[in-house]
């Protein structure tokens, strides 16, 4: 614990407000040995006087120096307010342990009493305590340390809540040990730190609040002098010379703040565990001659007619400062989706896939960047940036999330979440837009669209919340629709359904669709066309229905080998693809996919592969293109067998 | 102001560790109503319960302070058959239980006792009183609102996803120490500056329109800087959520996502605390207008516990509490409008 302390004591702010509380502790203890009688002289010739060099905060009406006063209160007021945070801490401390003192019943009853005090400001209990005491600093200080008891028992009560379902403590209490050293013995030692910090925290309001106190004349009365009473006595005569209540003020308020302050950064320090130490990312290399040359062969391959295209990306890079320069999660890629036409994305996780899609969508925010040395929609070049074709986006690229949960806005109906897009984009009312909003739902097959518009999020299942997202996407007339894993945080059976949906919506109306998944299954059964990507680039670009037999790339293989069918042996482990994927924030120079590849040779490890055409529409990127992986060739020594 | 923040986050951690039911999933036509109607009870029961717990102590205040507190009123010179009847007058004499009755029928019929000082009808003092404190308060929680909204959110925008970490830096460093100064202090600050160096604002009073700026502005301060930082620590929070990557992939204009989607969410938790401000607020304006010698409660209740006018003391503490109590139900019931899910949450 003390290396804690002291390591939190070592950072800037740590150190400032641990001298400060260290400063104002010492001036306590000094401060009346010194200048007590300094503090107490009266001098009837200097009353009221403003400040000079002989009293700096200038005198009171008795002609005392408020200088000295000021600093010899610091004794009183301390003391008072620490008596009074003791006060607040054991009160608090057996209110709140009152369910391990006094057992379940008695002790919620209390917990009952403590939960109705907190809603009561301290300063209200403060108050009704000063006149059950009476006025003066004994009763202040009771007042004030009871005021504070409520909060600190709700935080013991917490605390204990926790420590108190441990199985030692349990062992403790079931061995007999009485409830009182159950709580002195083995649960204290286990709350005492977030106690201490909070006491000190509370010690610094304590301090504020007696001030508070003393200031109405409630607390100290003369002759003794707090910091509270000085400034009540120099309001009074704030016009006469401001110092009187400027003095006291400053000091309690910097006392107080050194206090609350610094229990915050400790409790901070200490609330947050020290990372071990950063994880350097490599320096992310230059570009390869592979890389350029890759570029080079896109650029041939795609001679498609521009019209026909509903997406065009060439080269497309994403990146994200880290700690040791950019990391880079996409790193050139370049495809493209015509018009109807269904592309399937797949690749394990952190293969960059999303990444891709948010990209496309422009829906990456800063600091992360975009580059592309193309990226059309329909046309527009979406290099832009998204606010120069809103209208164009919001209507005619749909986007589906992975997760009909958290995308939708927990706060507000459905249908005003759907009616936006036509409100903002199609120039509808806000009456019109939630009509269409009604039918669009009912277009995905919500039942009772009416009044489903009118409900919120949370009382959709996930499959409807999937399905009115898509309606969300069909408000405007998408050419394409953009669905991220839209199926994987639903159960099997919705799956399908919502697949079905997707594809219906793409007969009816010409829509292409960009689907990405891990699930290789999916993808091949609703696409076209399957892009594989591993480690931010494409690794093979081939028709749908190659999938199964026809792909060359290693990793394709692995990925679809991996996939159990009817005829996998559900007794053995399921197969996995082995070895871990690729840290964007260090990507291996030669082929990403080496270090996993029974294929791998020196050529892998040192020049990476351009993503070159194979014949038959389909494009690789791998220098063993097809080559058989060992004796089986579809699934062979690269499919690991691995108990779950 | 800082245990304000810790009570808030004991509080969440208390609900989950009493164990909050689920509720009850029942059909889909019924669900809603249903939960409002549960909501509804469960929340005006904490409401009396409260209330019953306050009237009690207020009634117990006089009867716990040592000694005889008519004496105590009167001073040791007072003739003692003086003091007996003042005792027999206030019901002293009899029975706990009788007094105590007597206590809540007075409340039910607007009977708050008798001045022991003025012999005045407390009723009266606290309702000649009660207009100033409660503009004070109301005008302070508008304000703090006012700043601390579009603070925390602009704050929340231009710090989202770790940029301006300067900026996120200068504002906490600020808005903690700001938070931390007590009113009383802002005000005595702002009379200086104000009224003593500049002579700018009245600093006593609420006789013109220009007098409420000071008292405002010193019970706003604090508040509005500790809800701008838990505004913008939300801000920062529901931007990454995926609901905005929702609202932005539809192409709304920024104004719609920051104030339309995400502003809400950020709400919800600064509505929690807004309970618990607003409720130190009322407290808070106790030291303000003795500051700022504004004739509302704040002052009658000091002036009378210190010439131990014990009814007056007595009904003012309760119109304190009344006030919290509202306060706080109040912020729930607008918070389960704004966030359905939080009337699940409650218990």
């Amino acid at each position: 614990m003390a290396r804690r302390w002291l390591a939190v004591v070592r950072t800037p702010l740590g150190l400032t407000t641990g001298l400060l509380v260290t400063a104002v502790l010492l001036l306590a203890v000094v401060a009346p040995i010194l200048w007590s009688d300094r503090a107490e002289v009266v001098d009837t010739d200097q009353i009221l006087a403003a400040p000079s060099g002989e009293h700096w905060a200038g005198t009171d009406s008795l002609g005392r120096d408020i200088f000295f006063r000021a600093l010899v209160a610091s004794r009183l007021s301390l003391e008072l307010a620490l008596v009074a945070t003791v006060i607040g801490v054991a009160a608090g401390l057996l209110l709140g342990a009152a369910p391990l003192l006094l057992g379940r019943r008695l002790g919620r009853l209390v917990t009952a009493g403590v939960n109705i005090a907190v809603a009561f400001p301290g300063l209200l209990l403060a108050l009704f305590f000063a006149v059950v005491f009476g006025v003066g600093a004994t009763g202040a200080v009771l007042a004030i340390g009871l005021a504070g008891a409520p909060s600190f028992a709700r935080l013991v009560h917490t605390l204990v809540a926790g420590v108190a379902a441990l199985d030692y403590v349990s062992a403790a209490r079931v061995a007999g040990v009485g409830r009182f050293r159950v709580l002195l013995r083995h649960v204290l030692p286990n709350i005492a730190e977030p106690l201490v910090v909070n006491a000190t925290i509370s010690a610094g309001g304590a301090l504020l609040a007696f001030a508070g106190l003393s200031f109405l004349g409630l607390g100290v009365q003369a002759p003794a002098y707090d910091w509270g009473r000085l400034l009540f006595e120099g309001v009074g005569m704030i016009y006469v010379n401001p110092a009187a209540a400027l003095a006291p003020g400053l000091a309690v308020l910097l006392a107080g703040l050194a206090f609350n302050l610094f229990g915050e950064v400790v409790a901070k320090g200490l609330g947050v565990t020290t990372v071990g130490g950063i994880r350097l990312p490599a320096a992310t290399p230059a570009r390869s001659g592979a890389e350029r040359r890759s570029e080079a062969a896109k650029g041939e391959h795609l001679a498609m007619a521009p019209s026909d295209l509903v997406l065009d990306v060439r080269d497309l890079r994403v990146s994200f400062p880290g700690p040791a320069g950019p990391i880079r999660p996409v790193r050139g890629v370049t495809f493209s989706v015509r018009h109807g036409e269904a592309l399937g994305v797949v690749g394990e996780s952190g293969s960059g896939k999303s990444l891709t899609a948010l990209a496309v969508a422009r829906l990456i925010e800063e600091p992360g960047r975009v580059e592309a040395s193309r990226m059309e929609f329909r046309g527009a070049d979406l290099r832009d940036g998204a606010s120069a074709h809103r209208h164009l986006l919001g209507t005619s690229m749909a986007m589906v999330f992975q997760d009909p949960m958290t995308s939708f806005n927990p706060t507000r109906r459905i249908g005003g979440q759907l009616a936006e897009v036509a409100f903002h984009h199609q120039g509808m009312t806000r009456k019109q837009a939630l009509a269409r909003a009604v039918e669009r739902l009912d277009a995905v097959r919500v039942p009772d669209p009416a009044k489903r518009a009118t409900q919120y999020p949370h009382e959709f299942s996930g499959g409807m919340r999937q399905r009115a997202m898509i309606g969300m996407g069909v408000m405007g007339t998408p050419s394409l629709i953009i669905a991220d894993e839209p199926t994987t945080a639903l159960d099997v059976t919705v799956q399908q359904q919502v697949l079905d949906l997707l594809q219906s919506i793409r007969d009816e109306d010409d829509v292409a669709l960009v689907l990405i998944s891990h699930d290789v299954t999916v993808v091949g059964e609703v696409c076209d066309r399957v892009l594989v990507m591993y480690a931010g680039r494409i690794v093979e670009d081939l028709p749908a229905d190659r999938l199964d037999g026809g792909a060359r790339h290693p990793y394709t293989r692995a990925l679809v080998a991996a996939v159990p069918d009817m005829d996998t042996d559900l007794d053995q482990p399921l197969a996995v693809v082995p070895g871990r994927p690729v840290d964007p924030a260090d990507v291996p120079s030669g082929c990403a996919f080496a270090a996993r590849c029974p294929l791998a040779d020196a050529r892998c490890r040192a020049e990476d592969p351009p993503l070159e055409p194979a014949g038959d529409g389909s494009q690789v990127a791998c220098w063993h293109a097809g080559e058989p992986l060992g004796l089986d060739g579809s699934t062979g020594v690269l499919v690991e067998v691995r108990t779950p | 102001m800082t245990t304000t923040a810790s009570s808030v986050a004991s509080t969440t951690s208390a609900r989950e560790v009493s164990g909050a039911k689920p509720p009850t999933v029942g059909r889909v036509s019924a669900l809603t109503t249903h939960r409002w109607v549960r909501f509804g009870v469960r929340r005006l029961g904490r409401l009396v319960t409260s209330l019953a717990v306050l009237v009690t102590a207020s009634f117990l205040m006089i009867h716990l302070i040592p000694g005889d507190p008519v004496r105590g009123a009167l001073g040791p010179t007072a003739p003692t058959a003086l003091v007996e009847a003042r005792r027999e007058s206030l019901g002293l004499n009899d029975p706990l239980l009788v007094q105590y009755w007597d206590y809540l029928r007075g409340l039910f019929t607007g009977d708050l006792g008798t001045s022991l000082t003025s012999q005045l009808p407390v009723a009266d003092v606290v309702s000649q009183r009660l207009p100033a404190t409660l503009t004070l308060a109301l005008l302070g929680f508008l304000v703090a609102v006012a700043i601390a909204v579009p603070l925390g959110v602009v704050m929340g925008v231009v710090t989202r996803r770790g940029r301006g970490r300067r900026t996120e830096l200068a504002f906490t460093t600020t808005s903690v120490v700001v938070g931390t100064v007590p009113d009383f202090l802002i005000g005595v600050g702002l009379v200086y500056v104000f009224g003593v160096h500049l002579g700018w604002l009245p600093v006593a009073g609420n006789a013109t329109p220009d007098a409420y700026v000071l008292p405002v502005v010193a019970l706003a301060l604090g508040p509005a800087v500790i809800l701008a930082r838990i505004i913008r620590v939300e801000m920062v929070a529901v931007l990454e959520a995926d609901f905005v990557r929702t609202a932005r992939a539809k192409r709304l204009p920024a104004r719609t996502i920051y104030l339309g989607h995400a502003l809400p969410n950020a709400l919800t938790a600064g509505l929690t605390i807004c309970g618990l401000l607003l409720g130190s607020l009322v407290a808070g304006t106790v030291l303000v207008e003795n500051v700022f010698a504004w004739p509302g409660l704040g002052r009658t209740i000091v002036s009378s516990i210190l010439s131990k006018d014990y009814p007056v003391v007595q009904a003012i503490v309760l119109v304190y509490g009344v006030g919290v109590l509202l306060a706080n139900t109040a912020v729930d019931v607008v918070l389960a409008l704004l966030d359905p899910r939080s009337m699940i949450a409650e218990d």
